[in-house]
């Protein structure tokens, strides 16, 4: 009975959802009028390479004009691997192994991985950098930087990621952002305000506040991901609690 | 660029099936695996489901036909006429970031259940029968 109650469900939700899309034609333009702004796409459409001197409009919306939201978000992923972290915290014993892979990885991995390790970082360093010219941002290059991180956990049974250099790292670039945005606010009235001269468009440093903020989401979602890793790695299997 | 353009056109109706339509389809098959499954590992992948699903959705929203990723990079200083809606993709942004957090929450939690219970499956947990 449960089961039909529950088809039918969806099936109410899905023909609402196709018929409120129906309305939405698929490609046309809603961005309104792009030489005076009558919609918010238009507005930052037309403001991003003008005013701001930032290639990468998205990225525009997410760290400058919407600042104060991506503040928001790194909070939400914060408290995120915080709750893990305390849901999943337990005392070490002193007669489980340390072993957290019981397979050995063949040598072609470990080399491998060796190999392609400081690569992957690069790449995502590369990628916080430039947020603001191509596609990308901290969130992309720190999650590739975890990518990195995984690929040397799942392949050494000993790789250490140092723990408490994580957190330092993660909390120190969290109170640089927040510091950011505070200096904007006492020396020009409003958070995350932009401080110095925008550039010019399509610079390595342009954009205003756009690569400093980057630099801190990226070091911070990167080592913030690494530890969600890392933990949900040191699970022992089998022993029941 | 101009015979996409064509074929935009007269394939519309096609390409606007097939986008919004697996959106939507993603959507349900979620909702499905959420409401009907019995492991609860199974639930936290509906749930992921039905986020992309929305991300889709959002996406779709924002297109505009021919339109190019939102990027002033050289050369494309000043066609903005011809890049897409910047504001979902932003949104889109910020959602997948919180769908992951999500996600791990939900899965530690999954594992306490599991670590507690000697089981994920839910018909057998009494305490989260509804």
């Amino acid at each position: 009975m449960k089961r039909y109650i529950i088809f039918l469900f969806i099936a109410v939700l899905g023909w609402t959802l196709a018929q409120t899309f129906r309305a939405i034609p698929f490609g046309a333009d809603r961005r309104g009028n792009l030489d005076q702004p009558d919609r918010v796409a238009a507005f930052y459409l037309k403001e991003s390479p003008e005013t701001l001197q930032t290639a990468n409009s998205i990225t525009a919306i997410v760290v400058n004009f919407r600042g104060f939201d991506t503040l928001g978000e790194v909070t939400v992923l914060f408290l995120a691997a915080t709750g893990l972290a305390s849901i999943l915290y337990r005392k070490e014993e002193d007669d489980e192994t340390e072993e957290r892979i019981t397979l050995i990885s063949s040598s072609l991995v470990r080399t491998g991985a060796k190999i392609l390790f400081p690569l992957i970082l690069l790449l995502g360093i590369y990628v916080f950098i430039h947020g603001h010219l191509t596609p990308g941002g901290g969130f992309q290059g720190g999650a590739i930087i975890a990518t990195g991180f995984l690929l040397m956990l799942i392949t050494y049974k000993r790789f250490d990621t140092n723990h408490n250099l994580m957190v330092w790292l993660e909390s120190l670039a969290g109170l640089a952002f927040v510091a950011t945005g505070l200096y904007g606010l006492f020396t020009y009235g409003s958070f995350l305000q932009n401080t110095h001269s925008v550039g010019t468009l399509n610079d390595l440093i342009s954009g205003g506040l756009i690569p400093l903020i980057y630099i801190f989401i990226g070091i911070k979602v990167g080592t913030e991901l690494t530890n969600i890793l890392d933990i949900l790695l040191k699970i022992k299997p089998g022993k029941q609690s | 660029m101009n015979e996409f353009n064509e074929l935009f056109i007269k394939y519309k109706d096609l390409i606007t099936l097939a986008v919004y339509g697996t959106a939507i389809m993603l959507i349900i098959i979620g909702l499905y695996a959420v409401l009907l499954k019995k492991h609860l590992v199974k639930i936290v992948i509906g749930l992921s489901i039905i986020d992309a699903g929305v991300h889709l959705l959002f996406v779709a929203v924002g297109y505009i036909q021919t339109g190019t990723a939102p990027i002033f990079s050289p050369g494309y200083e000043n066609a903005a006429d011809k890049m897409v809606d910047p504001v979902p993709q932003a949104l889109v942004l910020t959602a997948i970031v919180i769908g992951f957090a999500v996600t791990a929450l939900a899965l530690s939690l999954v594992i306490r259940l599991y670590k507690h219970h000697h089981t994920a499956n839910i018909e057998q947990i009494k305490s989260l029968k509804w």
